[in-house]
């Protein structure tokens, strides 16, 4: 019954985010849309997921796109490019799809096809050969490790990608004036700034339990990433980018991208020269459970790494770029008015 | 004992939604932003807080016990926050309380003095 | 019947949204928006048929017999991390497009891509 509300109130922000002009408006209720899809996904038992989307589609997604608004304006153009065609694919595709689903399996029953294949096995025997409780921890990690690989090099590359796109060489001067502008600031904010504070241990370790615990309940190296990111984007927003930088160098954390990558290939070929598969966790140590609990310690803390320095490079290239933007601004227009 | 609980559970779990229902209503029949706001900050603070020491009355097992209570002190840090936050974000961008004339006319002139 | 069927409806109507928002409009930011509906009606889809009735989440515990199925929440878990990656590549392009055309509305874009061709090929005639 939860699950039809919820799917209705769905329907209806997507609706609302169509008829949106403003940009703003729009990107906020993206993110309240991802945030009742994360409760859906608590209905649906999937746990882990909403977990994941709670943090990513509530939380970063939308902060992400606020960043690229601030850049490139709020207001939307009321022109719309054929939306009679656009309307009659849109129906035509609808239609063909809902005929589709006729066929289909109706939703929660047992003997649909998908849960007889490969699940029962994980759900069964799961126990036996990798010895951890949380299963969708055990298939992320274990099972479909190569799978998991292939999606952190996705992410891995992405960070690349958007490094290329807008990273910028800094000049110490601009650094120092914008700095001197932050400190001005500081009476304005103080309040958030004391809470954030207090708040910014208990997320970090938060990320570690969220980190550690994975193998127990719902968790592991995606979502710990995504909230250990959150926290150090949540000091660079209130301090300012200048000191988030001092505090967390660049560099450093574009290091830790590629050695998480690196630490999950490795496990990969370390099980590899000890005459297993790749990724087959049992030969690394003598004992069969106990090699597939290492193993899959090692593989979350790569993810972990990369996902977390992933998302914080990104933030602080957008970041970069926008207060280059605006720092930029102010001096063309004094040159301009000479 | 085991009737207390259950009595004195049930009594925070209704004050509590119903705290949250009026700020609902609250929410659609305020006039301005800042008493709109103000009904939303009490669902946050007291509506959740009523709700979660009542299932703190309820629980058994410590650990649970133990994360209620976590989740009740970061409500009580972060909720006010955010309502101090949104004042402040709409106070700035020249959102003026319904009815305070004195201050609307401060804040006529302070943005006529700074135009100048 | 209706109930059965009513989460793969649900999901292709946000799937078509989030497709109408794709292709009618003409704001890259927009687009972008619609594209992430589009892709959570996806992971929608992939959840609402790993459920069973009266299963609850995948992890084992004991005096439990059913469990929802494990294997779509690893392929979708996966999925989202890998989601806000790619929005934040196409963000980087859409900053980037914005610096370049000083606008991220597509049919300004066109257009200056258009007269910036003409007057080249204008150049070459005279030439």
């Amino acid at each position: 019954m939860i699950n039809i509300v919820l799917l209705t109130l769905l329907v209806v922000i997507a609706i609302a985010i169509i008829r949106m002009k403003d940009l703003f408006a729009a990107v906020m209720l993206a993110g309240i849309y991802g945030l009742l899809s994360a409760s859906f996904f608590v209905v649906m038992d999937a746990v882990d997921v909403a977990f994941t989307e709670a943090a990513v589609g509530a939380g970063i997604s939308t902060l992400l796109m606020f960043v690229v608004i601030t850049m490139t304006g709020r207001k939307e153009k009321s022109i719309r490019h054929k939306p009679l065609p656009a309307l009659f694919v849109v129906i035509i595709t609808g239609g063909l799809l809902i005929y589709g689903t006729l066929d289909m399996p109706y939703f929660g029953s047992e003997d649909a096809p998908i849960h007889n294949h490969t699940s029962p096995r994980y759900i069964n025997d799961s126990m036996q050969e990798i010895g951890i409780p949380n299963i969708v921890t055990s298939v992320l990690a274990s099972y479909r490790a190569f799978d998991t690989f292939g999606e952190v090099v996705v992410i891995f590359t992405a960070g690349i990608g958007v490094l290329t796109l807008l990273s910028i060489a800094r000049t110490k001067k601009n650094d120092e004036e914008i700095e001197s502008i932050n400190d001005s600031m500081h009476q304005q904010h103080l309040v958030v700034r004391i809470i954030a504070k207090m708040l910014i241990p208990f997320i970090f370790l938060f990320a570690l339990y969220v980190q550690f615990h994975g193998d127990f309940g719902p968790g592991g190296g995606f979502q710990a990433g995504v909230i250990f990111a959150s926290a150090i984007i949540l000091y660079a927003m209130l301090f300012g980018l200048v000191t988030a930088r001092k505090v967390i160098n660049q560099i450093f954390i574009q290091l830790i991208a590629a050695l998480g990558v690196l630490l999950y290939g490795s496990v990969g070929i370390v099980s590899l020269m000890n005459g297993g598969n790749f990724f087959d966790y049992n030969v690394l140590s003598s004992n069969p459970i106990t090699g597939q609990h290492l193993g899959i310690l090692l593989i979350e803390w790569g993810v972990g790494c990369t996902v977390a320095s992933v998302i914080v490079v990104i933030f602080f290239n957008f970041a970069g770029r926008r207060e280059l933007q605006q720092h930029k601004k102010p001096s063309q227009d004094k040159e301009s008015s000479k | 004992m085991e009737i207390v609980i259950t009595i004195s559970s049930g009594f925070l779990l209704l004050v509590g939604s119903f705290l949250c229902i009026s700020g609902g209503i609250g929410l659609l029949r305020f006039p301005d932003f800042y008493t709109r706001m103000h009904a939303v900050g009490v669902t946050d603070t007291l509506g959740a807080g009523m709700i979660l020491a009542g299932l703190m009355i309820l629980s058994t097992d410590f650990l649970v016990f133990a994360k209620l209570v976590m989740i009740l002190l970061f409500t009580l840090l972060i909720g006010p926050t955010t309502s101090h936050v949104l004042a402040k974000a709409a106070f700035h961008n020249g959102v003026i309380p319904k009815g305070s004339n004195n201050l609307k006319q401060t804040k006529e002139k302070e943005s006529t003095s700074s135009i100048i | 019947m209706i109930i059965g069927l009513f989460n793969h409806w649900v999901v292709i109507i946000l799937m078509m949204i989030g497709l109408y928002i794709v292709i009618a409009h003409g704001n890259l930011i927009k687009k972008l928006v619609g594209l992430t509906i589009f892709q959570t009606s996806v992971f929608i889809f992939y959840i609402s048929i790993a459920k069973v009735d009266g299963g609850t989440a995948p992890i084992l515990a004991d005096g439990i017999t059913q469990y929802s199925n494990p294997l779509p929440h690893v392929l979708i878990l996966t999925a989202i991390v890998v989601g806000i990656a790619t929005t934040a590549l196409g963000l980087s392009l859409v900053v980037r497009i914005k610096e370049t055309y000083k606008s991220i509305e597509e049919e300004e874009i066109q257009q200056q891509d258009n007269e910036e061709q003409l007057t080249k090929h204008k150049t070459e005639d005279s030439a």
